[in-house]
């Protein structure tokens, strides 16, 4: 048995959950998108303690690497990195729009399908997915776009993530999984894992450079 | 653990300084500091997500260059102490994360910490033990606070702050109307030397009659850069060369005059012989100088820790962390926040 801990804080979910390799022993969720750094480490503790494990019987991490909102998708992250590095143990990387994708997957979804989750300034982070030999398998890199933008052919698709919850008139066929869950990531993990497909890095999947201009030629104060 | 000489870890992650230290007792064993400072200067200041950006990246590698220098395993500690407020709010979230999963993983208590009290406990590293009470002024590019303080681990009180720019913003503000690069404290601390701090008068915002009522131990500086601001285009509009080491010279002296003087009153006023400085604006050589000189006067004995210990650093946050272990305060619950505008009365956060 391999114990691994899976965290996400890319979407409005704050989520945590222990999976021993065949399945999620404990799970907690909490739709709180502004409180990510209060909720995540109660909530890590609370699970272990739910899935019967101390920190030195975790064998590894899985963190959702976005995208998603920064400043929230950094605490996971960060908590991530600093478990792996403080117990020793290995950290990959998941794209949270892969876990999503999993999740529709496993409740027996529709084999090409989208997942748009919200980026916020009216903007969604997507990707596609198609069902290829018993897994979702996302056609091409996440990107972010105004939903507008997108092509009806792709807005057309059963769409999972906030976006349809956000933009119903753009998105016409919503999906019912909306928030990454920690336990649809872990298994997600385990089984890229054991294909031997290579994780993400540990960085997050911004999509967007910070907003910041160079400063400017100075405005005069004299009339 | 040992609450006499505990093994503390300290995380500073408040603005543009990644900060991990470790201190035993009041004793500084290592001082991991990564800076995105050169990132920001072409913005002429912090740019908030620049700064978190950066601290994500760097948190494990000073993490592991502290342990390094110190010689220690993250096993042997025996506190998490880290910034909790105030300051950029998605900067702090990373600190107070990495911290709490320390806390978790190494089943050690966690104190969340108030930054400008860590300043304020930089010193301790370099000359032992707080004299209590203490006047503190802290001046840095976000902070310009005069603080009394009672017990450095429970209760400090703040006597006046800024009302607009902190003092280290002015700085920065006004090297950039001399053109001279950012960060703008050591550019115009050099270019100063040269001037006559005489050469202008230059306004000492809040020393007034009136506002002293109101405001005897607050700060603005606000209407000293637009004023710097003026004068200098006075004279490119008229076509003159503008003196820039006197107009260095002769700001830095309205900032530094202001600075030492309200300091010296507050410790008047509260019967307390003691002032102790701190905050990267304490790296101005003029500021140092003219506090000693006005200390002197007053009677007043002075504490200034070294330049490296006055900047950001995880040192203050550890040395604090290790007087609440020694005072017996109790540690913070593992849903402690980052509060942006944490207030000074607040030493420990929840």
């Amino acid at each position: 048995m391999s114990v691994l801990l899976a965290l996400d804080t890319s979407t409005t979910a704050v989520t945590v959950a222990v999976h021993d390799g065949t399945r999620t022993l404990a799970e907690r969720s909490t739709l709180d998108a502004r409180r990510h750094t209060e909720i995540l480490a109660p909530s890590i503790r609370q699970v272990a303690i739910d899935a019967d494990v101390t920190p030195a019987d975790l064998d590894a991490v899985a963190v959702g690497v976005g995208p998603g909102p920064f400043t929230g998708l950094r605490v996971g992250i960060v908590t991530a990195a600093t478990l792996g590095h403080t117990l020793g143990i290995p950290v990959t990387g998941v794209c949270s729009l892969d876990a999503i994708a999993h999740e529709v997957l496993v409740a027996g979804g529709p084999a090409d399908f989208l997942v748009a989750s919200d980026a916020r300034r009216k903007e969604v982070y997507w990707a596609r997915y198609a069902i290829v030999e018993g897994r979702a398998v996302r056609q091409g890199e996440p990107a972010v776009a105004k939903p507008a933008d997108l092509p009806q052919e792709l807005r057309g698709l059963p769409t999972a993530g906030r976006g349809p919850v956000l933009y119903p008139d753009l998105f016409a066929t919503p999906l019912d999984v909306l928030d990454v869950s920690a336990g649809a990531l872990a298994s997600f993990a385990t089984i890229e894992q054991r294909a031997g497909r290579e994780p993400l890095p540990v960085r997050p999947l911004y999509l967007r450079q910070p907003d910041a201009m160079p400063a400017a030629a100075r405005k005069p104060v004299l009339p | 653990m040992s609450t006499d000489e505990p093994l503390v870890l300290g995380i500073e992650s408040s603005c543009d300084e990644t900060g991990i230290a470790l201190v035993r007792g009041n004793t500084l064993l290592a001082d991991a500091v990564a800076s995105s400072v050169d990132e920001h200067a072409r913005f002429g200041g912090v740019v908030p997500e620049v700064a978190s950006r950066a601290h994500l990246e760097a948190v494990v590698p000073m993490l592991t260059r502290a342990c390094a220098e110190a010689g220690h395993a993250l096993r042997d500690i025996d506190a998490v102490a880290v910034t909790s407020g105030p300051g950029l709010a998605g900067a702090l979230m990373v600190g107070v994360s990495a911290a709490k999963a320390l806390s978790w993983a190494l089943d050690k208590p966690l104190y969340g910490v108030n930054h400008l009290a860590a300043h304020v406990c930089a010193d301790v590293l370099d000359h032992g033990p707080l004299p209590e009470p203490t006047v503190a002024l802290l001046v840095s590019g976000g902070h310009t606070n005069l603080l009394l303080v009672r017990d450095i681990a429970v209760e400090v009180h703040e006597l006046g702050g800024t009302v607009d720019d902190a003092a280290g913003e002015a700085f920065d503000k006004v090297a950039r109307v001399l053109n001279l690069p950012y960060p703008g404290g050591p550019h115009i601390d050099r270019v100063a030397a040269e001037g006559d701090p005489r050469a202008i008068r230059f306004p000492r915002g809040l020393t007034a009659g009136k506002d002293m009522e109101r405001h005897r131990f607050d700060f603005s500086f606000s209407g000293l850069k637009t004023s710097v601001v003026r004068w200098v285009e006075a004279c490119e509009r008229d076509g003159r060369p503008v003196p820039v080491a006197d107009v260095a010279a002769s700001f830095r002296e309205a900032v530094v005059d202001v600075l030492t003087r309200k300091a010296i009153d507050a410790c008047k006023v509260h019967g307390i012989n003691d002032l102790q400085i701190g905050g990267g604006v304490t790296a101005n050589t003029r500021l140092r100088a003219l506090a000693e000189e006005r200390c002197a006067q007053a009677g007043i004995s002075l504490r200034v820790p070294q330049i490296r210990l006055c900047t950001d650093n995880g040192a203050m946050v550890a040395a604090l962390g290790s007087q609440m272990v020694q005072r017996g305060v109790s540690p913070s619950s593992l849903d402690l926040p980052a509060d942006s505008s944490m207030p000074v009365s607040q030493v420990r956060a929840g």
